[in-house]
């Protein structure tokens, strides 16, 4: 500011204006320090700073970053394959079985001496002569897509159940809830195995398709998912847009004509959107623990396809010899279950901190 | 009260009526019958299996034959080894029960010690350990905690004789089956038991000069214990669960064990029978808990 501007006026002997001169300017800083508001932010923002503000959950997002980068890149820098027996100079290498981590096998030592490059087997090899490694690299791309994927149809079929039963209201609510009660006190688990039992020999796909590469079991483990496992994001919804609906702006929306589906999609469901995402971040490490079970007992991925929890099943025949290769499968999914859930706690924490249990 | 028990009664009886359906059904689904092994039977002879067992009538039919069976205890023969599966349900039942009651008692017991220790000294480095530890154990399936116990204790160590007919050791199948549902319950009781001393009656009491230890046990720990109950019914479906797994790492032979062979064998009477089985097991078990639960807290209403 120029000394010009605080100049004073001709002050007349009668007049209470104040002496400027006896006061001083605030510096730029003191002007801020007056500032009661806080600075305008939105919904998102705001969960975000919070989020950023919790550690747990930012080394969670940071390990999930890790790993993805991991089973990105893994692939495309190391030579092997998941189901393909290692190779050496172009030959099938029989020998190369059980092979402890970084150790070479006869053949490939052999080539190594002979000024050929190898590259090292990272977790050994298993005993079909299959770089460990990549196995449990594509184990954990199985496991994390079947979470995600089996989370993706849960929120699609909850929310739009949800949704449409709550907004609905009286008899058609009634109704619908009612079917959810029943679903829901299904045991869940004992029904999946079960489904999975019998899908896995009622349905048949094309040879070649995705679907076939997953093979039957991963495909009625998601019909079963879409079944059984959207009760409770239903249930969620379904209260949310209880209490939501009852608000004025529906009523306004409601009397200038909107649609009802407008009216979910536009007034509705952005209002709870919070809770959908704090739901779906905890369905994913319920999904991958469940597959890992039934990949355990036998009704998971299709051979020679891996998951985490098949790796984990096979690595119990070796037990006693190669134990190191059921604890880096166990460790993986131990990391990916935790780093869900304490993002999660953290999303919810952040996000909506009413939902504390 | 009595029209919410009214309620949840009915809902129970659909609810396994249900499961009966959808298992019955589900199994008639599967392409191939019964007499389709390897050695398969004259027709002749077929037809006259196919009179004895039913099959030969409409599936509607069955499952109403097949229901009064199992009403009057009779599940049918195995298809492997053709015993009588009410006999081996029986058996198989007892051992399991054993180790999944044992399994209950530990996580109820030890959960509730664990999150009450974590409450009363929070933030100190006793708190910091149970729940590092209880995080931890939520996010481990019990299969591969089986597992890596199997491997340090029976076959590292060699402290644990490994299950055979002599020794029946049910230290390690307990831990096990026991440590997630001892980590869910140790979490609730923290919560819940941080909640109860904050209350407005726990401060009257310490004024009133009630000693620390009553207050405790009689004022806080008493009203944080029931969420703790509402976990009860989830609890067994995880241990029922959890014990398919588990009794088979540890070759015990329950009910986890004669399901999951079954899944392997494709002994479809036997699946049928277990899965019918546990999951009755598993909807009386959450409807007296929601029963319990509702009586033991008066303050809850009944709508």
């Amino acid at each position: 500011m120029s000394v010009e501007e605080n100049k004073m006026p001709k002050r007349s002997p009668f007049s209470a204006q104040i002496d400027l001169a006896k006061f001083e300017l605030a510096t730029e800083e003191e002007k801020r320090q007056q500032d009661v508001m806080s600075e305008s932010t939105t919904f998102l923002k705001d969960g975000m700073r919070r989020l950023r503000k919790n550690p747990l959950a930012m080394g969670s997002i940071v390990v999930l970053v890790l790993i993805l980068l991991l089973i990105i890149i893994a692939p495309r820098v190391v030579p092997y394959t998941y189901s393909g027996i290692i190779t050496v100079d172009g030959v099938r290498d029989k020998s190369a079985k059980n092979l402890a981590p970084f150790t070479y096998s006869k053949l490939e030592q052999k080539y190594i001496d002979e000024g050929g490059e190898v590259f090292p087997h990272i977790l050994g090899t298993d005993e079909m002569c299959r770089d460990y490694f990549m196995r449990v690299i594509y184990g954990t791309r199985v496991s994390l897509f079947v979470g995600l994927f089996a989370s993706v149809l849960v929120l699609i079929i909850g929310v739009l159940y949800g949704s449409i039963s709550g907004y609905a209201g009286g008899r058609v609510d009634m109704f619908m809830m009612r079917v959810v009660d029943i679903i829901y006190s299904l045991p869940d688990l004992l029904m999946v195995i079960l489904l999975s039992v019998v899908l896995s020999q009622v349905i048949t796909f094309q040879p070649g398709s995705l679907m076939a590469k997953l093979g039957s079991n991963m495909v009625s483990l998601f019909i079963v998912f879409g079944l059984l496992y959207w009760v409770g994001m239903a249930r969620l919804v379904r209260g949310q847009i209880l209490s939501i609906k009852e608000n004025e702006y529906v009523l306004a929306a409601q009397s200038i004509g909107a649609k009802s589906g407008r009216i979910i999609k536009r007034h509705i469901l952005p209002n709870c959107i919070s809770v959908i995402i704090i739901s779906t971040a905890l369905q994913i490490p319920s999904a991958i623990f469940t597959e890992s079970f039934l990949s355990f007992v036998g009704l998971g991925v299709q051979a020679p396809m891996p998951s985490l929890g098949s790796l984990a099943n096979s690595a119990r025949d070796g037990l006693q010899s190669y134990p190191y290769k059921l604890v880096f499968p166990a460790v993986m999914i131990c990391l990916i279950v935790l780093a869900f859930n304490l993002l999660g706690d953290g999303l919810r924490d952040a996000f909506d901190p009413k939902l504390k249990d | 009260m009595a029209r919410y028990v009214v309620k949840r009664l009915i809902l129970a009886v659909v609810t396994i009526f249900i499961v009966c359906a959808i298992t019955f059904f589900a199994m008639n689904a599967i392409p191939g019958g019964p007499f389709n092994a390897e050695k398969a039977p004259s027709p002749e002879v077929q037809k006259v299996l196919e009179k004895r067992y039913n099959l030969d009538k409409p599936v509607g039919t069955q499952f109403v034959l097949y229901m009064r069976n199992v009403f009057r205890g009779d599940f049918g023969v195995s298809l492997k080894t053709g015993r009588d599966i009410a006999d081996i349900l029986w058996t198989s039942f007892k051992i399991s029960a054993k180790l999944g009651g044992m399994a209950a008692v530990v996580a109820i017991i030890c959960g509730i010690v664990l999150g009450s220790i974590a409450a009363l000294m929070r933030n100190k480095w006793p708190d910091r350990v149970i729940i590092f530890f209880s995080t931890l154990a939520t996010a481990t399936p019990s299969f591969v905690l089986a597992t890596l116990l199997l491997l340090v204790f029976c076959i590292k160590l060699g402290w644990i004789p490994v299950w055979s007919a002599e020794s029946n050791n049910y230290v390690l199948p307990v831990i096990s089956l026991s440590v997630y549902p001892m980590a869910y319950i140790t979490r609730l009781t923290k919560t819940s038991m941080l909640d109860a001393l904050g209350q407005d009656y726990v401060r009257t009491a310490k004024a009133k000069g009630v000693s620390p230890k009553k207050v405790i046990f009689k004022h806080a720990l008493r009203n944080a214990l029931i969420p703790v109950l509402t976990y009860v019914g989830p609890m067994i479906a995880f241990i029922i669960t959890g014990s398919l797994v588990v009794e088979n790492i540890f070759t015990i032979g329950g009910l986890g064990s004669k399901f999951v062979s079954g899944i392997t064998n494709r002994d479809y009477p036997i699946i049928m029978a277990t899965t019918m089985f546990l999951a009755v097991l598993m909807i009386v078990f959450n409807l007296l808990t929601d029963i319990i639960y509702k009586v033991v807290d008066p303050r809850i209403t009944f709508e």
